[in-house]
Order: structure tokens, then sequence, then C-alpha cells
């Protein structure tokens, strides 16, 4: 269903480069399609372009080569105020001598609005937020969510079909954090707009989009749902980068079809699933889920390959317990298990095998 | 205790140990004073320290400012010297004829004075209003000191004719009480006619109202310019990479570091008639050798010099201050649908008036009371009102005139002061 969306795309990136001083690449041969409607984040460590090409798209930045189209509508050299995207700004952006009325009046009069027909869209803008008796402040005199709210409804004020949101919610402690990510859900889904989101916190990419597109080093490493994302990472990066993460370097032994044995540099022999693997021979990062990560026997499948490991210490988490393990050579391996009544509890120094189940390992390329 | 029942109450009560309604600490003693007392210390220290500066500050700064003032209104030149015709000036109305008694008292005061010899300072006092009459004075001094003998009108009128010119008495008999306010009224083209109303002196002696005119209208002007001037590259500065940034501040302040003659004398080279522009417009063929512009030693010339020099003073706040301004307020406004033209009046402008405010009012204060640049440059269509100001200290002594001038100078700027506080408010001032 999604691949579909590449034919009718609202947001199109074909062979997108960026370079900022003629020597060096920020964004390397980008091809994204965004469907209408559709959640988008874009997912990265700083300096991994992301921010680069929401600013592309926005109109602040131009591409050195390739074309961006909006609505099947080339923008490359569509000033950003014609363009009719809404933008969210990571400090707000909310300018300072205005009230928060003034301010989602700015958009409606640059547009030509008559009075009347402002006061409407900006009192509906307002609720839409929840600030609707916030009109006669100031920026300075809201705290930093209310603030963050104001900035959404300013951006969804002109009923733009594109919003594009550049870490929104940065600078809020965690627990405003995750109110406001899901008030933007909310948002999204109850206005039926196109948004593109920026953030390098995995968490919140996971829990708000549809669609997530992890940026490193100038690429999309991979683009899919977060659950996809999460369970079947294509390469090292994105396993490393979503979520905690096993990775075990080994050579493949054996590769039949897309099962793989492969032999850690310890000397051990597991099973995994081949991902971006070619030949046997070849060398790979096997990686693993903590919470895949099983050690009971009865729970592994039959004639499943185990691997020796000691308990190097056992951290109570409340929910969850982690524990970091010494598996072939890496004292750095982590399984978790939940804290259920009738759990086994570990302890420091013991031995005890452990195993999984071979679509759990995923022979990647080699870090 | 108003309310026994509140816990709260009751553990304010132990905590602070209250008695009878006032705080205490735990030995008893009121809490007010105790930190009172364990400030002092600091207090005292503080005080000690800034001593040095605020009597600096009481010694060069308001004392001399106080006495300046003071002239304005106060000058015992002739009422000192002169006590015996002083005296008949207060006993008798305006417009009494002066009869033998003022005669002899004149007389009187003019031989003791002559003998004390402070008939010069007499003179020069009568002189502000009357000019010409200082030598009146010292030569009749001369003369009575060898004797003089009743009826003393007739004996100085034979002396000098002009002893019974009416206008001479009128301005001895405003100069018989020590206050005045007569050289407010000179520095505002007035004076007080015979019969003591206020009338406008001579169109042709006008200069003053004109002076302060042209001193506000060119330091308007010259705010101004520097305004145009200096806005692009103040935003200049704050918006390049700081390295080279850095090389154009240095560039700004250049000015700064170089003596206040060396940039004159480099604009004399510059705009003068047979100067560097003029040779490059004539030989360019944009004016012809016969009209060659006179762009200095008139109010021109002042203009630019002073532009010139008050320019570092506009960009330094206006820098300051947009060096502050986040970019990303421009990018909201170009996203949320504003031209670059609307975004800039509407959003960042505005941003930039605290430093706007403040570099137009240190250029404008700056420039009303600017004396040397004109005096340089300026011509004779180009002089400022500090220059009658240092015109009155230097040559012609009227050390009154000079304070009174000065007094009017330092109000108007302080008025201004005052309406831009109203307007804009001073906390919004931004100097860096």
């Amino acid at each position: 269903m999604l691949d579909n969306r590449a034919g009718d795309a609202f947001v199109a990136f074909e062979h997108v480069q960026k370079s900022y001083d003629g020597q060096t690449l920020v964004v390397k041969d980008l091809n994204l399609s965004i469907g209408r409607g559709e959640f988008l984040t874009m997912l990265g460590p700083s300096g991994s372009g992301k921010t680069t090409c929401l600013m592309m798209l926005a109109g602040f930045e131009t591409a050195t080569h390739g074309e961006i189209r909006l609505a099947g509508r080339p923008i490359n050299q569509v000033p950003p105020h014609k363009r009719g995207i809404g933008m969210v700004f990571q400090n707000y952006a909310l300018f300072p001598h205005m009230t928060v009325g003034e301010n989602l009046s700015f958009p409606l009069e640059v547009r030509g609005m008559d009075k009347a027909e402002r006061d409407t869209r900006i009192r509906r803008a307002l609720d839409m937020v929840q600030m609707g008796s916030f009109a006669n402040r100031r920026p300075a005199q809201l705290s930093g969510g209310q603030q963050q709210r104001i900035a959404l409804a300013r951006a969804l004020v002109f009923d733009p079909e594109l919003v594009l949101m550049d870490e929104p919610l940065g600078a809020l402690d965690k627990q405003l954090r995750e109110h406001m990510q899901f008030e933007i859900k909310h948002l999204h889904e109850e206005l039926g707009i196109t948004v593109v989101y920026v953030t390098h916190d995995q968490g919140e990419a996971l829990t708000m989009s549809d669609r997530i597109a992890v940026f490193n080093d100038g690429r999309i490493q991979q683009l899919a749902t977060p659950s996809e994302l999460y369970e079947r990472p294509e390469n090292s990066f994105v396993a490393g980068f979503i979520g905690e993460n096993n990775a075990l370097p080994g050579t493949i032994e054996k590769l039949d079809g897309d099962k793989a044995l492969v032999r850690l540099d310890s000397g051990d022999l597991i099973d995994a699933t081949a991902v971006n693997i070619r030949e046997s021979g070849q060398r790979t990062t096997v990686s693993i889920r903590p919470e895949r990560v099983e050690f009971k026997s009865e729970l592994m499948p039959e004639g499943a390959h185990t691997v020796e490991a000691d308990v190097a210490e056992v951290i109570y988490m409340g929910d969850i317990l982690r524990t970091r393990l010494r598996v072939a050579d890496s004292d750095n391996f982590v399984m978790k298990f939940r804290n259920t009544a009738g759990q086994t509890r570990l302890q420091p120094g013991q031995k005890i095998r452990i195993g999984w189940h071979p679509q759990d390992a995923r022979a990647l390329d080699p870090v | 205790m108003a309310n026994a029942l509140d816990p709260h109450a009751a553990i304010v009560t132990t905590a602070a140990g209250e008695t009878d309604g006032t705080l205490t600490t735990a030995d008893g003693r009121p809490l007010a004073r105790a930190l009172a007392r364990s400030q002092r210390r600091a207090k005292r220290r503080a005080f000690l320290l800034v001593l040095p500066l605020l009597a600096f500050i009481l010694i060069t700064f308001v004392v001399p400012i106080g006495q300046m003032l003071q002239r304005s209104f106060y000058n015992d030149g002739f009422s000192a010297n002169m006590p015996q015709i002083s005296a008949w000036f207060a006993n008798n109305p305006r417009g009494t004829p002066p009869d033998d008694a003022a005669w002899t008292a004149l007389a009187t005061d003019l031989q003791a004075s002559a003998e004390e010899r402070s008939i010069g300072v007499v003179g020069t006092r009568i002189n502000y209003d009357v000019p010409g009459t200082r030598s009146l004075f010292t030569s009749t001094g001369r003369k009575v000191r060898r004797g003089l003998e009743p009826p003393y009108k007739e004996t100085l009128l034979a002396i000098d004719e002009q002893w019974q010119s009416p206008q001479l008495w009128s301005a001895m008999r405003n100069a018989a009480t020590p206050y005045t306010g007569n050289f407010y009224l000179a520095a505002l083209d007035r004076t007080r006619a015979d019969d003591g109303s206020i009338e406008q002196v001579p169109e042709r002696q006008q200069v003053y109202v004109m002076l302060f005119m042209r001193t506000f209208w060119l330091s308007l002007l010259i705010t101004g310019l520097t305004f145009v001037l200096g806005f692009p590259v103040a935003h200049l500065l704050a918006t390049l990479p700081m390295r080279k940034s850095n090389l154009l501040m240095i560039l700004v302040l250049l000015p700064f570091w170089t003596s206040l003659l060396v940039r004159t004398t480099s604009w004399m080279v510059l705009l003068q008639q047979q100067g560097v522009i003029n040779d490059l417009l004539v030989w360019v063929g944009v004016i012809d050798n016969g009209q060659r512009l006179q762009m200095i030693y008139n109010r021109t010339g002042t203009i630019i010099a002073m532009t010139h020099i008050l320019l570092p003073f506009m960009i330094l706040p206006l820098y300051s201050v947009m060096r502050t301004i986040n970019p990303s307020y421009v990018r909201a406004a170009r996203s949320l649908g504003a031209t670059s033209w609307t975004a800039f009046r509407r959003i960042y402008f505005p941003q930039t008036l605290p430093g706007l405010g403040a570099g137009a009012l240190l250029v404008f204060i700056l420039a009303v009371g600017y004396y040397i640049t004109p005096a340089l440059v300026g011509g004779s269509s180009g002089q400022l009102i500090s220059n009658m100001i240092a015109t009155h200290m230097t040559d012609t002594l009227n050390w009154s005139m000079a304070a009174a001038l000065a007094a009017l100078l330092l109000a108007s700027v302080l008025v201004l002061y005052w309406l831009y506080d109203r307007l804009v408010g001073i906390d919004n001032l931004k100097l860096g």
C-alpha cells in the first residue's frame, strides 16, 4: 500500500543533492515520496542531513541538484512565502513584539484576509490547541508548552496542506513532550494534513509516525513503518539507532536462502536471518533485540544453536529486569525479560545458555 | 494569633519564634534588625568602594555644571562694584529720569570703582547689553580717578556725551540686580525694552534661535544619515560568519582609533575644491573645471564629516541588538506567507527598535553638542550652537551668555530624553 504512494506523491524528492561548500555533500541522492495525509518523520543523528532536507522543502535552502515537487508541481524556484507550507520551528519563533493574537493574525493579514474572517480563524485555531483565552498575551508571558501550542496554531491557522516540524518538542521536559506528541498526532488525524517531522528522538519517531525515514551520512538508510523499522532493520546503523540492540560480529559459515549460519569471532555458531548478505565467508554483524533473547530452553525453537553466557549484572527497572551478560567476548550483551510473578531470578556470576528464534537474529553488514 | 486552629500558622510561630506579631530570630531579636545588621558591613564596604568615583563625579561634574548654570542667571559684575547707583535703581521705578541723586551715586561709584580697578568688570557687564560701552567706562574711569567735582551730571557729560543715553541707563538698570533672566532672553533673541516689556531684537541681530534651529535640524539629518548608512552595515555584521564580521568590525571601529584631526584633514583632502573628489568628477566629465563643487567649509562639510565620525555610535547598538535576533523569526514570517520585504518591515525591523532608539539618541545628543568638526570644516554656514558657546567663552568673554546658551541646550536634550522615555521607554534602550 505504501509503495503505491510513489505515483501520486504529494511531496517528492527526486535525486536531490545538497552541498554548502562545493566539496562535501550534506545530502546525497535523496529520493523520497510522501503521500497526502501522511505523517512522515525524518529521524537521524545531528549532521545527518535531515534538517537540510526540511529546509529545502520549506524553501530556505536551495537544492544543489535534483527536483523537489509539491502536489506534482516543481518548487525548486518557488520562494518560501509562495509555497503555502506551515512550519513549526525548534525554538517556536513566535514574534516577541506581537501578542499571541497578532502572531496568529500575521499569516492571514499577509494573505489579505479581512478582519472578521481573521478573527474567526484565529479563534478556531486557538480553541484547537486549547489556548482560547491567551490571545492578548505576549509570547514571553507563556510557558514553553504554551508557546509550543501557539506555534502549532500559527502554523495551522492558514489551513496549509503540508506542515513541517523541526524538532518542535526538543525544548520541553519529558512529561510535557509525551503529552504534546499525543496532541500533535491527534491534530494530524483530525485535520487530515500532511506532516513532515524532523527529530533525533527515536521514541518520538516511533510513537507518532506513519513512516520513518532514518537518515545517516546524507542518505536515507531505511524508510519504513515504525514496527518494520524496529523489527526488521535493514542495516547495522538502523539496528543500532532504533531501540536497544545487541551486535555480535562474525563470519557467514553457511548460507541457504535467507537462513544463515554465523561463526562468531569467539568460535560459537549461531542461527540468523540473512538480510544484506550475498555469500558465505562474508563478514557480518548479527543484530538481536534484548527482549527477543531467551534463556529457558523450552522457549527456544527445536534444535536452535545456543551460546554460553555469564550473568554480569541484573538491573531492576520495575516492569522489566535488564540483565547484562558476557557473551562471545562481548561483556555488554543485554537481555530483557518481564518482571512477572513466576519469573526466574538470575544472579550475577551465574552461567546460562541463551538462544533465539533465527528470524530475530538478523545478519547485517559488518560495522 | 489570628487563627489558632490553622496548622500552618502554628508552624510559622514555632519556626520563627514569633512574639506579639513581629518575627524574631532564635535569640529573640527582631528579624528585620538582625537582617540589617548582618548586611551593614557589606553595604558599608560597597559604599566605600564607590566613594572615590562619587567624589570625582561631584568635583568634576556636578559642581562645575552647577556653577555654569548659576552664571547664566547670576552676574554681579555691575551690582557688586556699583552699590550706590544700584540702590538708586532699586528705589526708583523704571521710567524715572535720572535726577541729581542718581548722577551723584553714579559718579561716586565710578570713582570708587576706578580706584579699586574694577571699572573694567563693570564696563564688560554693560557691554554685553550695549556693545561698545566698555571703553566708555574705562576711559571715564581713567579721568575720574583724579577727582570729580559737582555738578556731576555736567562733568560726566563733559567727559562723554554718551552718559545721557537712555539705552545705557536702561542697561545699567538691568544690571543693577545680580539675578537676571536677561541672558536667557538674549539667548532666545529677545530683549527687555525700555518700558520693561519683552521684545525681539532687531532682525539682523537675531542669531541664536536660528543657530538652535540649525543645530537641531542638522543633528536630526545626521542621525537619519547614520541610520541609513549604518543599518545595512550592522545587519551585515550581525549575519556574517564570525571571522569576516570581526574584520568588518575593525573597519567600523577604525575611525575611533584615528585622531579626530587626522580624520578631519582627510576629509579636507577629499572634499576641497582642488581635492580628490572634485578632480575625479572633472576628469570623468560630470562637472566642468570652472564649476567645481564647494563641499567643505560649509554646511555640507559639517554634515559629511559629522556623519562619518558619529556612524559607529549608530552601528554598535544596532549590531548588538541584531546579533540577538534569531534568524528563525524571518524564516517563520516567510513560511507564513510574507514576502521578504514584509518580513523585514513587520518582523525584523520592529525587533531592532531598541538598538535603533539607543543609536539615534546617542548620535543626536552627541551631534547637538558637537564642536570641533563644525569649527574645522563648517565654514560659516556650518557653525552650530556649540561654536557660538565657545565664542562667548573664549572671545567675547561673556560667560553668562555662554552659560545661558549651554543651559538651554542641556534643557532641550533633557526634554528629548524625557520624550523618548515617554514614547519608547528608556528600558528598551540597548547600548551594547
